[in-house]
């Protein structure tokens, strides 16, 4: 029960901050603002001349899931959380993102 | 009669009860089971909208249906608006991460502070959308059951009786998709306005449990933010 206790007054579940104030906060929202950016040069400056618009929609998808990564990890802290939450939390995500991207491949095949 | 003997042996192990075996509140890990189940949600929509647009052919252009900013009018901006909407997203999040880092810190006077900021991001963001939304609904005449999207010359933009269409679904999906994403920031502003009003009176302070409840409610923010990035890159750029 002490154990308990202790465990809801906070201690244990809230932990001391992992790394800087830097580290937590302003370089993942870096990450994020750079990528989102670099989303924006390849949908207006690059032509589909240059990059088939197939490419640009592979590494939209992968520079989508590089932004959810940092979200989740680092706004959402999964990744300083017991493996056991994390995996509850990250193994459905990862079958959904992957029916996702099967969907936008695949469905066309529907079309005949 | 023989009264009940209590059970010899008495269970200690992390899943016996009486402890936290991922290391997280009651509260916190329903939220995040909440919010694993609200992803479903989010990926059926977005599974359907990818198997709706990949059967059809006829497709509006992201570049040519998000291409207004407010007060240029007729200017021509691709993507620009939804750009600063990203923005604001992004920056409402990054000021609920420093709340929830005050109230680690039980630094009262700044969860209040980041607390109201994410609330004015969330209702900028808001704000955005009620103005792309109308934009597209009376200037680009973009309705649930058509839209202006179509090339004249190609005939599978046409219905069988002969009126043209863009693909009718586009407005559906973009409606229903965008607007139940807007109703969870809506949903997220007034949560995090009921969680400034009992911080501000200092309920979260007195708990000793470094302002779960903001945390908790960050979680909430921070997995909008993360849907808007899915619906993002469905809508605007593929």
């Amino acid at each position: 029960m002490a154990d308990l206790h202790s465990a809801q007054s906070g201690h244990e579940v809230a932990g001391e901050p992992h790394g800087t104030v830097y580290q937590r906060i302003w370089r993942p929202f870096l990450i994020l603002l750079v990528v989102t950016v670099a989303e924006f040069i390849i949908a207006l400056a690059i032509p589909d001349s240059l990059m088939p618009k197939g490419y640009k929609n592979a590494l939209y998808i992968v520079l989508t899931i590089a932004k959810a990564f940092y979200i989740v990890s680092f706004f959402m802290h999964l990744r300083f959380e017991r493996a056991g939450l994390i995996y509850a939390i990250v193994v459905p995500l990862a079958f959904i993102v992957a029916l996702i991207a099967a969907m936008f491949a695949e469905a066309g095949y529907m079309a005949g | 009669m023989a009264s009940s003997t209590p059970s010899a042996t008495i269970e200690t192990g992390t899943w016996a009860g009486g402890k936290l075996p991922f290391g997280a509140s009651f509260g916190k890990l329903m939220m995040w089971f909440f919010l694993l189940s609200d992803a479903f949600t989010f990926s059926a929509l977005l599974i359907a909208y990818a198997v709706i647009r990949q059967t059809h052919q006829a497709w509006p252009l992201p570049d040519a249906v998000f291409n207004s900013v407010p007060f240029l009018h007729g200017v021509n901006a691709p993507l620009v608006f939804v750009g600063i909407m990203t923005f604001i997203l992004i920056m409402s999040s990054v000021t609920m991460v420093l709340a929830v880092d005050a109230g680690h810190r039980y630094d009262k006077k700044n969860v209040i502070l980041y607390l109201v900021l994410t609330i004015i991001g969330g209702l900028t963001f808001l704000g955005c959308q009620a103005w792309e939304w109308t934009h597209m609904i009376a200037d680009q005449g973009v309705s649930l059951s058509g839209n202006p999207f179509f090339d004249p010359n190609n005939p599978i933009y046409f219905r069988p009786d002969g009126s043209p269409t863009g693909a009718i679904q586009f407005g559906q999906l973009f409606f229903v998709i965008t607007g139940f994403h807007g109703f969870h920031v809506f949903s997220g502003v007034i949560i995090l306005i009921l969680v400034l009003v009992a911080a501000i009176d200092g309920k979260y302070h007195n708990r000793g449990n470094h302002y779960e409840m903001v945390e908790k409610v960050g979680l909430y923010w921070h997995f909008v933010d993360l849907v808007w990035v899915f619906v993002f890159t469905s809508f605007y750029l593929l």
